[in-house]
């Protein structure tokens, strides 16, 4: 499959370091206009730090793609490739560098980086997932659920003393054996990116929409089913989804997970924190 | 009716976690949980070992249930599992089975 990139040894005139995770990746591009775009999009993600990986994008009609075509990520070789209707790419996690083929919308860009924090995440133990993430205390708490089960409700019912890490996709990351939750320019409903910081996870909740305000502790099997139906996964890869599967299991071990039932409304908050 | 032999596939990951067990297909990670008794079946399917027997020893010894029954309902179960590849079925024994 050709993938068009900048042309090899020239660079590129314009590169925006974007940092989500504690993981700064530079997009680069030659053109001043996507710049622009990028630098509005990621704004407090954007990153004076000097990248450790890039992405290079070259802006094109991308042929040969169904439109509508659902994400697609492969393992070819030591890369991997991830298409859909408008973007191509390619990423090599020994080089920490990769070249996305797409066409100017923030869509595409925003999908791979998804992608390649997702592969860079599970190699270290950790995860994206469908869920809010809010911190109160210093502490993160993660909310998930498929669409529906109230992930931006908790978000927006949240008090003055809450900051918003993400009301879509939780950013989850294994230190040193301690899991942390990081802000992420992810937004859902909300349309909010979150605040960029990082807190350690306390507690993971299993959102249920009840006509009153409980919590209660799920058995670890079902706290492991649940985590991992949440997990965003984008690529089938068996060694990939075993890592991930183990990660799933190691989070539950360390940090308690329990079933939400609540009334959408500011009460729910008083059990939190 | 002849009996019939299951075991794990390899296409999989797994862990017992008290009296259940999580199941993850590494072909399309979709997600399994199995209850106390579909998981004493999916523990002894170890390829060598007929389901009617692992039925008589694992299920109806340790869940009150008649065997006709349980039976009827482990072929379903095995036949629901083996059709996401996460459970071979064989109608002899298969050496080496129990790959996890």
């Amino acid at each position: 499959m050709a993938v068009s990139a900048q042309h090899p040894g020239t660079k590129a005139d314009h590169g925006v370091v974007i940092e989500i995770g504690g993981l700064p990746i530079e997009v680069q591009t030659n053109d001043a206009g996507f710049e622009r775009l990028l630098r509005n999009r990621y704004g407090n993600y954007v990153s004076p730090r000097t990248a450790r990986y890039s992405l290079s994008v070259d802006l094109t009609e991308v042929g040969g793609i169904d439109a509508d075509a659902d994400t697609e990520v492969w393992l070819e070789g030591d890369e991997w490739r991830m298409q859909r209707g408008d973007f191509r790419a390619r990423w090599s996690p020994a080089a920490g560098q990769g070249q996305v083929s797409q066409s100017a919308n923030p869509y595409a860009i925003d999908s791979v980086l998804r992608i390649v924090h997702t592969l860079m995440l599970a190699d270290e133990g950790g995860f994206l997932l469908h869920a809010s993430s809010l911190v109160r205390n210093g502490k993160a708490f993660l909310f998930a659920g498929v669409s529906g089960a109230g992930k931006t409700t908790m978000a927006r019912l949240a008090p003055a003393d809450v900051a918003l890490l993400t009301d879509e996709a939780s950013y989850v990351r294994n230190l040193d054996g301690h899991y942390y939750a990081f802000g992420t320019p992810f937004a859902g409903e909300l349309a909010q990116p979150g605040r960029n910081i990082s807190a350690p996870v306390a507690a993971l909740y299993l959102l249920h929409k009840a006509p009153e305000n409980r919590i209660e502790k799920v058995d670890a099997a079902t706290a492991v089913a649940s985590l991992l139906r949440n997990i965003l996964f984008f690529a089938h890869q068996p060694q990939l989804v075993r890592r991930v599967f183990e990660a799933g299991c190691a989070f539950v071990d360390a940090i308690p997970v329990s079933q939400l039932s609540f009334f959408p409304d500011q009460r729910v908050w008083d059990l939190i924190g | 009716m002849s009996d019939i032999y299951i075991s794990q596939s390899a296409e999989i990951a797994a862990r017992t976690l008290g009296e259940e067990t999580v199941i993850m297909s590494t072909a399309d990670s979709t997600v399994f949980m199995l209850n106390p008794v579909g998981t004493a079946i999916w523990t002894a399917a170890d390829g060598t070992t007929p389901l009617s027997q692992i039925v008589e020893e694992r299920v109806c010894a340790e869940f009150e249930v008649s065997p006709e029954e349980a039976l009827d309902d482990a072929k379903a179960f095995v036949e629901k599992l083996a059709g996401h590849g996460i459970l071979l079925i064989s109608d002899s024994p298969v050496s080496g089975g129990g790959s996890l």
